[in-house]
């Protein structure tokens, strides 16, 4: 299988600060790799070295079989980008923005024409199209800038935290279209907060902060880095929490660690069925009333906040 | 060659539509310059006097170049607008040639101008002021303008990639107009003024096509003062304008192909 994007080793600093100290990675055709950091972590930064909108400093970048930095014109030809905000001409309809694309895409009037028309039926703006885009939701936008991006129907798409901002039904709507472009066998990377986002559509995950490569791997594999599934515990009465914390960690002989709000109990389960069956006897001993008792395997917010969190404490004892 | 050439009638055509879509941008390019040519016509008119001719005739220049002027913010504020709505990355991303984005915006505004040229020659028309040395020369002073208002967008492209908010492009390009305008001849005689500040006045480059226009339209064109830019006002003018262009041209062209969003 040979790889739509291959980037290595990119580093690009602004006014002294380094956003990309080396970041490599590669996405085989027609798959999705989600790059996942928090904000900052040089997510954007790398679109848009990829999307030859911005040279970095070192690095080699090959899109759809081209360099990106030597052969801008030939990559811009092969690739859909599609920005943290929905870039469109607010006072031209959604019907012009696309035709105005398709035109500066060269594509002839006639195939300009119904590629508009299709997408917008596609995307289901067939009744606005004719509207100002000023007029439109923050869910029409995305979908009509996604749209956008596909005029040239593009082997390979990026996506920059493409639902950001949006209500969870456009976000569902939004992700229905990226799978269906998936189908067709275009790549994507897509950038994401979002953990869910990335478990749900990318084949393979690149977590990135502060401007370096700190995991690599499927959502599964990332998952068991973590380690073991967790019993989490909320007693119903908030003052019990500290209770419920002590009969468990002496039962299970750790440490529990209590969620934010002060309200849910959480020890590793190394040990699986056992471990649940001691903590469910403690609990019982103490005679409280229990809101939750469940197991839980490792989300990927666990994995962000696992990766992240450690290479923050590196950083502070550095 | 000709990809460029249809790209940049795309991107015209994009401006073209937004003034059919929004017609309150009409107004500072109809309402405003029509507004000028009666405010400082005839209210100035009424109570200032130039040898040589009426103060109608004296000032259509001045209030025509202002106008001209006016092209800076108008070019730079509509720059701020695509690069913050993230459109200049849109088209950056696209195979197009880094030059048509600007060349099609600047080009649309210099349209406008030429619209505001005709309004205001009307209105100047109905206040009395006329055109003396036949229309070839008009035609001329009115390319002069109009190259002007061309040079004028340019620069405010630059501005507007350099600045990328509205606020500052307001605030400079009106810090940059009023010496520009009023430190001039365009409104005012400058042989009244003192001396330092009559030799700013006359070589202010506003005050070159300000005159080079007063000759061409046979206005009249009084305390003139010495010196290279009096005497050839227009050559001056043209000088003036190409050197402009030819540093803020591929100024505007680099900026824009590096600028990002935000």
């Amino acid at each position: 299988m040979t790889n739509a994007i291959e980037a290595e080793g990119l580093r690009k600093s602004y006014k002294g600060h380094e956003a990309l100290s080396g970041v490599s990675l590669t996405v085989p055709e027609g798959t999705v790799l989600g790059l996942l950091g928090p904000n900052g972590a040089g997510k954007t930064t790398t679109v848009r070295i990829l999307a030859t909108l911005l040279q970095p400093e070192e690095g080699r970048a090959m899109v759809a079989g081209f360099d990106a930095l030597k052969q801008p014109k030939e990559v811009r030809r092969r690739i859909g980008l599609t920005g943290q905000y929905a870039a469109l001409d607010e006072r031209l309809t959604g019907r012009e923005n696309l035709r105005l694309i398709g035109t500066l895409l060269h594509l002839g009037k006639g195939p300009s024409r119904r590629r508009a028309d299709e997408l917008l039926e596609r995307f289901e703006l067939s009744e606005a199209a004719d509207r100002v885009v000023r007029t439109y939701s923050g869910g029409m936008r995305r979908r009509l800038d996604l749209a956008a991006s596909l005029m040239v129907d593009p082997p390979v798409l990026f996506l920059d935290e493409p639902t950001t901002g949006l209500d969870p039904s456009s976000r569902l709507v939004l992700w229905g279209m990226i799978r269906e472009q998936v189908a067709k066998g275009v790549t994507v990377l897509l950038t994401t907060q979002y953990l869910e986002e990335a478990d749900q559509l990318a084949d393979r995950i690149v977590v990135i902060d502060t401007g370096k490569v700190i995991a690599e791997g499927t959502a599964d594999q990332l998952k068991q880095k973590v380690g073991t599934e967790r019993l989490e515990v909320a007693a119903l009465a908030a003052e019990d929490t500290s209770r419920v914390v002590a009969a468990i960690g002496a039962r299970l002989a750790t440490t529990p660690s209590v969620s934010e709000d002060g309200r849910t109990v959480s020890v590793p389960l190394p040990d699986g069925m056992g471990g649940v069956a001691a903590a469910a006897a403690a609990v019982e001993e103490l005679g409280i009333e229990i809101a939750e008792f469940a197991v839980r395997r490792p989300s990927l917010d666990d994995v962000f906040m696992t990766l992240t969190g450690q290479t923050a404490r590196e950083k502070d004892s550095a | 060659m000709t990809e460029t050439l249809s790209d940049v009638r795309a991107l015209v055509g994009r401006h073209f539509r937004h003034i059919y879509r929004i017609p309150e941008q009409l107004i500072s390019v109809t309402i405003m310059p029509i507004a000028f040519v009666l405010i400082f016509g005839m209210l100035f008119g009424s109570a200032m006097k130039v040898e040589g001719g009426s103060y109608q005739e004296y000032i259509m220049a001045g209030i025509f170049i202002q106008v001209m002027m006016a092209n800076i913010s108008q070019t730079a504020l509509g720059v701020v607008g695509d690069l913050s709505n993230g459109l200049v990355d849109r088209f950056r991303s696209l195979p197009i040639s880094r030059s048509a984005v600007l060349i099609g915006r600047t080009t649309a505004d210099m349209a406008l101008a030429a619209w505001s040229c005709v309004l205001m020659a009307g209105v100047g028309y109905l206040i009395g002021w006329r055109i003396h040395n036949g229309l070839p020369k008009a035609l001329a002073a009115f390319g002069l303008l109009l190259l002007l208002g061309f040079a004028m967008s340019w620069l405010g492209a630059l501005l507007g990639l350099a600045l990328r908010s509205t606020e500052s492009v307001n605030a400079l390009a009106f810090m940059a107009m009023m010496p520009l305008v009023f430190l001039s001849n365009a409104f005012v005689p400058p042989d009244g003024l003192p001396t330092w500040l009559r030799v700013v006045a006359e070589w202010n480059p506003v005050s070159m096509v300000v005159t080079a226009c007063r000759q061409l339209f046979g206005n009249p064109t009084v305390g003139l003062g010495t010196g290279l830019p009096a005497e050839h006002p227009v050559l001056m003018s043209l000088l003036l304008i190409g050197g402009i262009l030819a540093v803020v041209v591929p100024m505007s062209g680099r900026a824009y192909s590096t600028a990002t969003a935000r």
